[in-house]
């Protein structure tokens, strides 16, 4: 079916500040294989797993990281996506409606072993959304989480099972995770870079940053 | 984004009808779960005011907002006991003190919902004014045919019937000729408005030349009570000149579609055959109303500081 998405207009960059890049394409690869092997090392029944990605940053990473699974194990793991904007925490205090991404899980996550992928975790709320959205599709085996970059300043009790690369931010700073190449020159096709803003009201702009609010 | 309160298209600018359109395409996903709820307004209440019976409108409201998890109350009023003006706005703050968080409102008499949302702090959602507006109808008019034919922009669409005394017309007038379609109104002379053109229509009696080469065909249903009411002459003359069914609609492109708002008076706007079959997408208008009106509470409910959207 044909999404709106082509109605949206393009997204603006806020003011930007600061940018370095912390993880290139090469090395998220790397990392995103290295996981692959740790899903495989702690998982006994891998016919079981199901990725589910939170977009928009977790899918292109859900994708690579089920490629990798079935080049290890010859059998492709079940794909999913969830958006966790309606089962976010601050809906009600947000003055704005955050734009809703799109929901697709081809099957129940009954007794699966449900691997959620997300491209930056922060503060946990995001993945805390997750797991509530993830029982209205069933009742999995359990639940274990993949994070492209874990920047700390955790305000759950959420652990992170498979961790990319840990990047210690300010709260100044914000990490943001890029599936599109920045330039047609550039053949770096994914990269993670920590932004300090120039504004200290730009990290408020909701179309903004997955990395916000993760 | 949409601010405080949708009480027409007329007032909708093309950036929030698609943000609208876009929020319900998301939205529908939720109507195909085993578990049809989502927790984003628990502990929210959305109330139903309806002066004007119909069932259809409110029941697709209140699934929009127990899916929501919204509690949903209705509170029908009999026209009668709301004769006078004053009445009406005494409804409106009984109901304000017990501190909604969205009203809809259907009344016959057009207005009715602005002078609501001037005395309610609660956002109001027209539900159907008297023949001015029925923007939920007309939205999800709108995500129907998005979704049948993938663009409006630079399709044709004919409205046929009562244009006159109709708030869906008026309402998908507004909005398809804001997403870049052309629209086409159709009917009996005494059913066309006087000067319909300056809404950017072209205005026929010919149902042939009308339908000539259109994608989505609109009828609109003859209110019972216009039935016999003098602007036509007789239920079978307007089916036979207007009434649409499968040899009609070879005048349109071989791929058009055929709506209509509901409830269908089955052989005066459309034939059995046409009522029930493609190309008419009668049931994904019921469907998709769910979903659009989900997103529209989702957007405009439940807002605490609703001052911050512009």
């Amino acid at each position: 079916m044909g999404g709106l998405e082509s109605f949206k207009p393009a997204p603006v960059d806020a003011e930007q500040g600061e940018e370095r890049v912390v993880l290139d394409d090469t090395s998220i690869h790397r990392a995103l294989m290295r996981i692959a092997h740790e899903i495989v090392e702690s998982n006994a029944d891998l016919k079981l797993l199901y990725l589910v990605a939170i977009p928009n940053g977790g899918v292109p990473l859900a994708r690579r990281l089920a490629q990798n699974l079935e080049s290890l194990t010859g059998n492709a793991p079940r794909l999913g996506i969830l958006d966790t904007t309606l089962y976010r925490d601050d809906l009600a205090t947000r003055g704005t409606r955050p734009r809703l991404r799109r929901t697709e899980m081809p099957s129940s996550v009954d007794q699966s072993l449900v691997i959620l992928v997300e491209d930056v975790v922060s503060t946990g709320r995001t993945i805390r959304a997750a797991m509530d959205a993830l029982m209205d599709f069933g009742r999995p085996q359990s639940v274990q989480v993949v994070a492209l970059v874990d920047r700390g300043h955790r305000e759950l009790p959420i652990k992170i099972d498979y961790v990319g690369k840990n990047i210690p931010t300010q709260p100044g700073e914000s990490v943001v995770f890029r599936s599109e190449p920045q330039d047609e020159s550039s053949d770096e096709a994914l990269e993670v870079v920590v932004q300090s803003l120039a504004g200290s009201d730009s990290g408020l702009n909701p179309s903004q940053g997955v990395g916000e609010l993760a | 984004m949409i601010g405080q309160d949708l009480l027409g298209i007329e007032s909708l600018d093309r950036e929030r009808i698609e943000l609208i359109l876009e929020t319900a395409e998301k939205m529908q996903e939720i109507g195909t779960r085993d578990v049809k709820k989502v927790p984003t307004l628990r502990g929210r209440t959305v109330v139903n005011l309806f002066f004007e019976p119909s069932t259809r409108t409110q029941t697709s409201f209140e699934i929009a907002g127990k899916r929501l998890a919204a509690d949903v109350v209705n509170f029908s009023v009999s026209s009668s006991s709301l004769s006078k003006a004053e009445s009406l706005l005494d409804t409106a703050k009984t109901l304000d003190a017990m501190d909604p968080d969205a009203v809809i409102v259907r009344h016959k008499v057009a207005g009715v919902p602005q002078r609501i949302a001037d005395v309610l702090d609660a956002p109001v959602i027209n539900a159907g004014d008297g023949a001015h507006e029925h923007p939920t109808q007309a939205l999800l008019d709108m995500l129907t045919v998005y979704q049948e034919k993938g663009r409006i922009e630079g399709l044709s669409v004919a409205i046929i019937g009562d244009i006159a005394h109709s708030r869906v017309a008026r309402s998908n007038i507004y909005g398809f000729t804001r997403l870049g379609a052309e629209v086409r109104v159709a009917g009996p002379p005494t059913m066309l408005p006087p000067q319909v053109d300056v809404l950017g229509v072209k205005a026929y009696t010919s149902l042939r030349e009308a339908l000539d080469g259109v994608d989505v065909v609109m009828a609109l249903r003859i209110q019972n009570e216009r039935l016999g009411g003098g602007i036509f002459p007789s239920v079978r003359e307007y089916s036979s000149t207007f009434g649409l069914d499968r040899a009609k609609l070879r005048f349109a492109r071989p791929d058009a579609i055929v709506m209509h708002p509901g409830p269908v008076n089955r052989g005066v706007e459309l034939s059995h055959d046409l009522a029930d079959h493609r190309p008419s997408v009668i049931l994904d208008q019921v469907r998709n109303g769910v979903a659009l009106r989900m997103a529209l509470l989702y957007l405009i409910a439940g807002r605490d500081f609703p001052q911050d959207q512009e």
